[in-house]
Parts: C-alpha cells; structure tokens; sequence
C-alpha cells in the first residue's frame, strides 16, 4: 500500500484491518522463525534431560502436556479479551480474533486431553477419570466446538459477533474452575508445581524444558492466531466484495 | 506396552494436530487469495483499490 496513513503509530491504529494485514505480513515470517528456533531447543532439551525416579521416561510427555494445556486456557482467556474488545469498544478486529482463535483453542486443548490419557495409563492405570480437573477441561473443550458451531451457523457475522462475545463471556467461568479445581476438589490430578505462590516445586532439570516448550507453544499459538486473523479478514473482504457486485448486478438488471 | 511407547504417542499425537492446524490455516489462506484473484480479473474490487485507478 502506498498510502503514508498506514503507518502505525499507536495501538489503535492496528483497528484499521489493512493496517493490520500490512504488519502481520511483516511480523509473520520472524514469529514463525522464533517459534521453530524455540521448539529445536526446547525439543532438544525435552530428550536429553534425565528420566524422573517415578515417572520414568513419560516425564517426557509432560513438556507436550503442560503447555498444550496452559494454552488451552490461555487461548480462551484471549477470546475473553476479544468479547470484552467487541461488546465494549466495538474494537473492528475484536470479533475476527475471537473467531480465529477458536478452532487454535480447540486443537490445543484435544492435545492436552490425549497426552493426558496417554500419561495417566502407564502412571495412573487408567486413560480418564471423571475428576474435577479432567471433567472441567473436557468441558473447555466442548466450549470451543459450541463457538465454532455457533459461529458458522450464523450468516450475519455482525450478529454472530455479539451472540459469541456473550457466551465466550459467560463461558470464562470455566477458565477459574479449571486451574483451581486441583485445589478446591480432591482430584486425582495432580496440584499446580509450576505456577504457584511459593515457587516452581519442580526440579531445574524438568523445569527447563518445560519453560522453553512453554515459551515455543505460546508463540506457536500467537503465529497462528495472527495468520487465522488474516485469513478470517481476507473471507469477510471476499463476502463483502460477493455483495456488492450482486447487488450491483440487480441494479443494472433493474435498469435493462 | 513400555514407557516409550506412550511417549512417543504423545508427541506423534500433538504433532499431527499441530500439523493439522498449520495445514488448516496455510490451505485456507491460498484459497481466499485465489477467490479474491479471481474476483479482481471479474472486475470486482474494493472501493479504496478501484479509487486508486480514477483520476
């Protein structure tokens, strides 16, 4: 674009979708690079670090789990802050993040639950329980295909848009219950060892790759929910574009 | 079956998906380029992209 007012200059500014575009296409190329230098270190580390004395080998599920189970929350905790930005500010990209982020959240969220069974076999004897912590996200997880079922049932995308903000709103109750659940319930689960008042109660040798596979997901997460951004704007253009040419069709055809 | 098993599951299982979705958003992204490349040879463009040509 060679207009000088694309130019960003302020947070607000990114609420003009071309502007947008125009930045995602130069962030895009270096978030992915970032992200697939973290997962070479953090996937190296993931296979070198020592076994633990109890859980043997499947440690090394852990570093898939935890994070594929941080963004789970994380993912929906940004669809919150996009509802906020719709119902509230009427943010123009607010809606399209939301959306985008849906199917993200979904994906990460069924590779927490199948990792999670595929540890709790060899380390509990069973691949689920009805706990509070495996019930809760099983539930996020249905949240997620309830908004993208919601969302494609809906043409009007502007209608769609406020009907979604509200139930991504009322569904964020869930996101508390999840990560307190191992506290308020007797769970099966294990309680938080990483994100706690008094500390990591983990040894350094898990904590790392832990950490960076965490830091490679988050920013997996980010690449993707850009790019879906991207793609979610080029489809309303094309909507909108489909429009009105019909409708300027009609109007010549009225005229002949 | 042995530990390594499980392990190796997990991670084939948390690649495929990941793939699935990297896949998902690279596909979607050259079917609406090739949709708006097509609405531009029909003559259809944007408002802001048709002033740019009119004196």
């Amino acid at each position: 674009m060679s207009e000088p007012s694309l130019a960003i200059r302020k947070f607000s500014d990114l609420a003009n979708p071309t502007r947008f575009l125009a930045l995602v296409a130069i962030v895009w190329p270096y978030l992915a690079g970032l992200t697939l230098c973290l997962f070479a270190v953090g996937l190296y580390l993931s296979f070198t670090t020592l076994g633990d004395y109890q859980q043997g080998e499947t440690v090394r599920i852990m570093y898939v789990h935890v994070p594929a189970a941080w963004l789970s929350m994380m993912c929906y905790t940004v669809m919150a802050l996009s509802a906020l930005g719709t119902l509230v500010w009427r943010h123009p990209l607010a809606d399209v993040s939301a959306k985008a982020a849906a199917p993200i959240g979904a994906c990460f969220t069924l590779v927490a639950l199948i990792t999670g069974s595929l540890w709790g076999k060899p380390m509990w004897g069973t691949w689920w329980v009805w706990d509070a912590r495996l019930t809760s996200v099983f539930v996020l997880f249905l949240m997620y295909l309830g908004l993208i079922a919601l969302n494609r049932a809906m043409d009007d995308p502007t209608r769609a848009a406020k009907v979604s903000a509200v139930l991504i709103l009322v569904g964020f109750v869930n996101i508390p219950i999840i990560k307190f659940s191992v506290e308020w319930w007797n769970t099966l689960h294990q309680p938080a060892s990483v994100v706690r008042l008094d500390g990591p109660t983990i040894d350094p040798e898990f904590l790392w790759p832990l950490l960076v596979m965490a830091v490679a997901f988050t920013l997996l997460f980010f690449t993707l929910h850009v790019l879906a951004m991207r793609n979610e704007i080029l489809r309303r253009r094309i909507a909108v574009l489909r429009r009105h040419a019909a409708r300027s069709a009609g109007r010549s055809g009225d005229a002949a | 079956m042995s530990h390594a098993f499980y392990v190796t599951a997990s991670y084939v299982a948390a690649f495929a998906v990941v793939a699935g979705l990297v896949l998902w958003v690279w596909l979607d992204h050259r079917a609406r380029h090739r949709e708006l490349a097509q609405l531009e040879a029909a003559g259809i463009r944007r408002r802001s992209a048709r002033s740019g040509e009119k004196p």
